[in-house]
């Protein structure tokens, strides 16, 4: 069984490495073989589940020793798989909401000419993902954690002959970096400290280390945390990251890839438990971008960009989850999984519509669409109550435990924290009733292309339909049955550290109040977008809505507080190099090149000098031979 | 003690250990029946038997080295043979299992017909058509209508090959000189065959006689001195007066000069100035540009290879076996020569434009290179050398070989501006040279890194410290030139009218494959070979 681990990776490694290589033969049928290969992924995973499932909670792990990557002494680093309850959860993520977004792609990629290319990099980023979810030490999840930070750059940056998308692939990657660095840096803190990276050992004996080194490894973990997940302060990418096709926005940058944070600081949650200031600081990060994420998505006119600032504050919500230590844990997987679905459902229905509407993604040129794509309105409409926590949704369960949680913090940051969980709530039903209302009722708002087309909205195919509706159904009921016996708290307990939390108010109270928040964000959308005409061209707004459309001055900050002064030390860097380096090397050369030309010369082609030449020589090595021993 | 230069008045019967000598004796019977077959065999069948009979003696030759070094030869086994005149041991038979792998490649590149256009109808490869006759004369014209080929550069080199054999194998000053003109004399003559060029040829042999001459009378001269010193011509005989050891037999005749370092210390430094000549050290490096860039370029390669290698295996046994006693007189001034070198060769090479002349610099430096393992007097500075050598023979042999298929109306085309684009026009040929020239320069990953890492940290142990600090920067230098070249072959428009690569025969594409091979696999996986170097590191007495 454990040798099905390593089959569960290589199958789309398998499919991205021939697809690569195949070349143009391969792009008739290279999308089912993509599709196929994530399928087979994802059976392999449903194998080893039920596999998992008829053993006890103990001894539910399975483990896989490939082999010894890198043997130097002390330093071991093993190619070495590890599959428990937690990876297990990523894994039934990943490969069943990757196979239908394979699925979704044959339909909405069907007219790129590189579409062979598009499938290779899914599948890339498939087996990467796996690796990051499935590596047994934090050298292979950084080798998972760089290759899907490769896909999605490559993906991002897909339509590279927009110089946009092109851009945003590069902002991509760079701000990632920051990230890396400090998963890079976290490693090398953990090897010095440990002597080793592989989980168990550092995890075990996490308690013997001091607090201040396990402070500096934790906020190094949650550094790397920020960037993959498009937290603040290194949120600036996620945005952009929406000039990617649709598909990969549902996939990498809603469902799977940027929670990869949340996964790292649960996976680490023994370091974090060690180093309560370094809890402290993600409960902060993930209340900020929360807040920050929604009111991005109050603002934008792009529906991927709203969806996208949506993605940022959900995954703020699993942050600060996380932050809270073993109340917050389980409730973090648990919003995490639960959002896969119906964030990846959202984005896929976005696509949809894009794809009836000339590739149109400003909302305010939309409306009325809901008799045109029915499909697509019931599977967002429903994905929509979702995510807004509508009583017996799959949001309704995970993000009431997270406020829950949040409050049973206890003490003034429990009422804070609390505050601003609920505070979420009712911006995260605002934003999503402006989509909704914005797309699919009203007046219809469409307009002519570029070209001057008219736009057809109609319905997509079924390729396409066909995953909106499975995700759908996983948005309305995932929710319900993970809390049903409390199945999800006791699948993942023997691994992740759990605790009730005591709480001020009772569950009860908090779904109480959640709802009427609910109601209350849904209430003013509704003010706002669905009894009002909608205007065509957004109004200048007050300061804070102007702000929160240029992402809260995100860009300006950066710019002001790196770009422009990188900028200086780079011209300053070139200026040195060129005058002083360039200087020292260009005259070096200069002066070799003088005298070589000088000494070449003494070449001259004449025997009789040569062997003046060899006389001289031997003269001086007789000479120094015989001074040697005289001195 | 040798029996050969003590015999008063009776000549003993010869004892001769075939068996351990057969490599040698193989190859030099071989070059004698190669010379039957030239006086007896009508000349359409000259060409093939005598690749045959080559390739074939040079293959059994190979399988007796193997053979040597598997019986134990190599290490426990080793011995003096041919009663106190050569030593098998270690180094020799390495030293031999390269050069015999050397010889076997360069057949190859000898006997190549496919690049010379056709003349009349025959096949022809890159050599005269009659040596004999004067460039430009009616003779030669007769003789190249008439498709003359000279068949006799086959025996010519199997007789310098014999020679190189034994050079590194000679025990006695003697059999060090017999066998330093035997490799010598057919080399001059390789030298002055070249059809193109005929007369830059020819002027190329006289100068390299002439000054290999000069370089052989410096070593007889030594090699006299040496024997006024210690009355004897064997090298631990040599090593056992130098040490204090009462000599057994005291020639009456040589009373007044026995003992005294005088003679000594000048017939030392004559004898190592004769053999830095062979290795083109400087100051005694000029005939190197001139013979490489005259010389028939598959001879440059061969002579270029081997050549270093035979004159540093002799260089390494002078040293190690005989003058281990006088080191500290030698150390300084080989460290000289050795700076000397590295910084002449790299320095020089950068202004020129001939691709043979920028590797005949590029040649000195490594000799440089090379004598710093060689001054590191320490089993690992032997195990080093010998490495560099078997690394740097192939790419010598490869990137002369790539030069011979670059060709214009004229011959080869070996002015550097005429290299510009080649890049574009043949990719292959020009990565592979590409990949040569890294391994010169010692990029990771090829053989030439690996060659130098062991050689100067040899040199760094044994305390040279200063050496291996010059050979780096002498290596950035020669870098540069390197580099140079591939900037030049990738990165500029390829010129109108430029030379063409001309599709080799599977003897020139073989050897190729041969030296990028070892090339690839030097670099890549040395630690095996850097093992057998080191268990042959170790010198018989």
């Amino acid at each position: 069984m454990e040798s099905l681990i390593g089959l569960l990776v290589a199958a789309p490694l398998l499919g991205a490495a021939v697809l690569l290589v195949g070349g143009r033969r391969l792009d008739r049928f290279g999308h089912w073989l993509a599709t196929g290969l994530a399928a087979l992924s994802f059976t392999f995973a449903a194998v080893l589940f039920f596999d998992m499932l008829g053993r006890e909670g103990a001894d539910r792990a399975l483990s896989q020793h490939l082999y010894s990557w890198v043997p130097v002494a002390d330093f071991q680093a093993d190619i070495a798989f590890q599959l428990d309850q937690l990876s297990m959860t990523f894994v039934l993520l990943i490969t069943s909401v990757g196979t239908l977004i394979h699925l979704y792609s044959i339909g909405y990629m069907e007219h790129d000419v590189r579409r062979r290319r598009f499938f290779a990099y899914l599948n890339l980023f498939l087996a990467a993902m796996l690796v990051l979810v499935l590596a047994d030490n934090y050298l292979l999840l950084y080798v998972g954690w760089e290759g899907v930070g490769l896909a999605s750059f490559l993906l991002i940056g897909f339509w590279q002959h927009k110089p946009s998308a092109a851009t945003a692939a590069k902002k991509a990657f760079v701000v990632n970096r920051v990230g890396d660095i400090g998963l890079a840096i976290a490693i090398f803190l953990m090897f010095s400290t440990f002597g080793t990276f592989a989980f168990g050992p550092v995890l075990g004996s996490a308690e013997q280390a001091s607090e201040g080194t396990l402070t500096a490894i934790g906020l190094m973990l949650l550094l790397a945390a920020c960037g993959k997940s498009a937290q603040v302060p290194l949120q600036s990418w996620l945005g952009d990251a929406m000039e990617g096709p649709t598909p990969v926005s549902a996939l990498i940058h809603a469902a799977t890839m940027v929670t990869a944070g949340v996964y790292l600081v649960v996976r680490s949650g023994a370091i974090f438990d060690g180093a309560p200031d370094a809890q402290t600081v993600v409960v902060i990060v993930g209340a900020v971008t929360l807040l920050f994420g929604a009111i991005v998505g109050c603002a934008k006119d792009d529906i991927k960009k709203a969806l996208a600032g949506s993605t940022m504050s959900q995954i703020g919500y699993m942050m600060l989850a996380t932050g809270l230590g073993p109340i917050g844990y389980v409730f973090a997987i648990m919003h995490l999984v639960t959002h896969g679905f119906f964030k990846a459902g959202l984005f896929l229905g976005a696509g949809s519509v894009m794809h009836g509407m000339n590739d149109e993604v400003d909302m305010r040129r939309y409306g009325g669409l809901r008799k045109y794509m029915p499909v697509t309105f019931v599977t967002f409409g429903l994905g929509y109550l979702a995510i807004i926590g509508f009583p017996y949704l799959s949001g309704f369960f995970s993000k009431d435990e997270i406020i829950y949680a949040a409050f049973a913090k206890g003490g003034t940051e429990g009422w804070i924290l609390g505050g601003v969980t609920l505070l979420g709530a009712a911006l995260t039903a605002f934003y999503m009733t402006r989509i909704m209302l914005l797309t699919f009722f009203g007046e219809k708002r469409w307009q002519r292309d570029a070209e001057g087309n008219e736009p057809h909205p109609h319905e997509s195919p079924k390729s396409m339909t066909i995953p909106m509706i499975v995700l759908a159904v996983g948005s309305v009921g995932a929710g319900f049955f993970f809390n049903l016996n409390h199945n999800f708290v006791d699948w993942l307990s023997p691994v992740v550290p759990t605790a009730d939390g005591d709480s001020p108010i009772s569950h009860g109270m908090v779904s109480v109040a959640a709802t009427v928040l609910m109601l209350v964000g849904v209430g003013a959308a509704w003010l706002q977008y669905g009894r009002r005409p909608v205007p065509e061209v957004a109004p200048t707004g007050r300061w804070i809505t102007r702000a929160a459309r240029r992402d809260l001055l995100q860009d300006d900050f950066n710019h002001a507080a790196f770009v422009t002064p990188g900028n200086y030390l780079t011209r300053g860097l070139v200026y040195v190099d060129h005058k002083l380096v360039d200087g020292v090397v260009n005259g070096t050369a200069a002066m070799f090149g003088g005298l070589s030309g000088r000494l070449r010369k003494t070449q001259n082609g004449f025997a009789r000098s040569y062997a003046a030449s060899m006389f001289g020589g031997a003269a001086i090595l007789i000479a120094v031979t015989l001074l040697m021993r005289a001195v | 003690m040798n029996s050969w230069t003590h015999a008063q008045g009776v000549l003993e019967t010869p004892q001769f250990e075939w068996v351990a000598l057969s490599p040698t004796l193989i190859v030099v019977g071989a070059a004698v029946l190669g010379v039957l077959i030239e006086a007896f065999a009508p000349r359409r069948y000259r060409y093939g038997s005598q690749v045959v009979l080559a390739v074939l003696a040079l293959a059994v030759a190979f399988a007796a080295v193997v053979g040597l070094a598997a019986n134990g030869h190599a290490g426990a086994e080793a011995q003096i043979a041919g009663m106190g005149a050569l030593a098998v041991d270690g180094p020799t038979l390495f030293l031999q299992g390269v050069l015999l792998l050397i010889g076997f490649v360069s057949v190859f590149l000898f006997a190549e017909r496919r690049l010379e256009p056709a003349e009349h109808g025959r096949a022809v490869d890159s050599f005269a058509a009659q040596a004999a006759a004067t460039p430009g004369g009616t003779a030669e014209k007769l003789a190249v209508r008439s498709g003359y080929t000279t068949t006799e550069i086959f025996p010519l080199m199997l007789f310098a090959l014999g020679g190189m054999l034994l050079f590194p194998a000679a025990n006695d000053l003697l059999i060090l000189f017999i066998a330093l003109e035997v490799l010598s004399l057919p080399l001059y003559l390789l030298c002055a065959l070249a059809r193109r060029r005929r007369l830059l040829s020819q002027e190329a042999a006289v100068k390299y006689f002439l000054l290999g001459a000069f370089a052989s009378a410096f070593l007889l001269f030594g090699i006299a001195l040496l024997y006024g010193y210690a009355g004897t011509l064997s090298y631990a005989g040599i090593a056992d007066v130098i040490s204090g050891a009462p000599s057994s037999q005291v020639d009456p005749g040589l009373a007044a000069t026995m003992g005294n370092d005088a003679y000594l210390l000048i017939g030392g430094a004559l004898v190592i100035m004769g053999l830095l000549f062979k290795v083109g050290a400087v100051p005694f490096h000029m005939w190197t540009p001139d013979v490489y860039q005259g010389a028939p370029t598959p001879v440059t390669g061969f002579m270029a290879a081997a050549t270093k290698v035979a004159a540093f295996g002799a260089l390494l046994r002078l040293l190690y076996v005989t003058l281990p006693g006088m080191r500290w007189d030698w150390e300084p001034v080989l460290w000289g020569v050795a700076i000397a070198s590295m910084l002449a060769g790299a320095v020089i090479a950068i202004t020129q434009t001939d691709v043979k002349r920028l590797l005949a610099y590029s040649s000195i430096a490594h000799a440089g290179f090379i004598l710093a393992g060689v001054v590191a007097v320490s089993p690992e500075g032997v195990s080093s050398v010998l490495f560099y050598l078997a690394a740097y023979s192939f790419v010598t042999l490869g990137a002369f070989a790539v030069i011979t298929l670059v060709r214009d109306g004229d011959g080869e085309a070996t002015h550097l501006s005429k290299w510009a684009g080649l890049g574009r026009r043949s990719p292959l040929l020009a990565g592979v040279f590409a990949l040569f020239l890294l391994a010169f320069a010692g990029i990771p990953l090829t053989s030439g890194f690996a060659g130098k890492f062991a050689v100067f940290r040899a040199a760094a142990d044994s305390g040279a410290m200063p050496l291996v600090i010059v050979g780096v920067i002498a290596s950035a230098i020669a870098a540069f030139f390197y580099v140079r070249v591939i900037v030049l072959m990738f990165f500029s428009e390829p010129q109108p009218g430029g030379p063409s690569v001309v599709v080799p025969s599977l003897m020139t594409t073989s050897m190729l494959g041969v030296s990028v091979v070892a090339t690839v696999v030097l670099g890549v996986a040395p630690q095996y070979f850097l093992d057998l170097a080191g268990q042959a590191g170790v010198f018989v007495r």
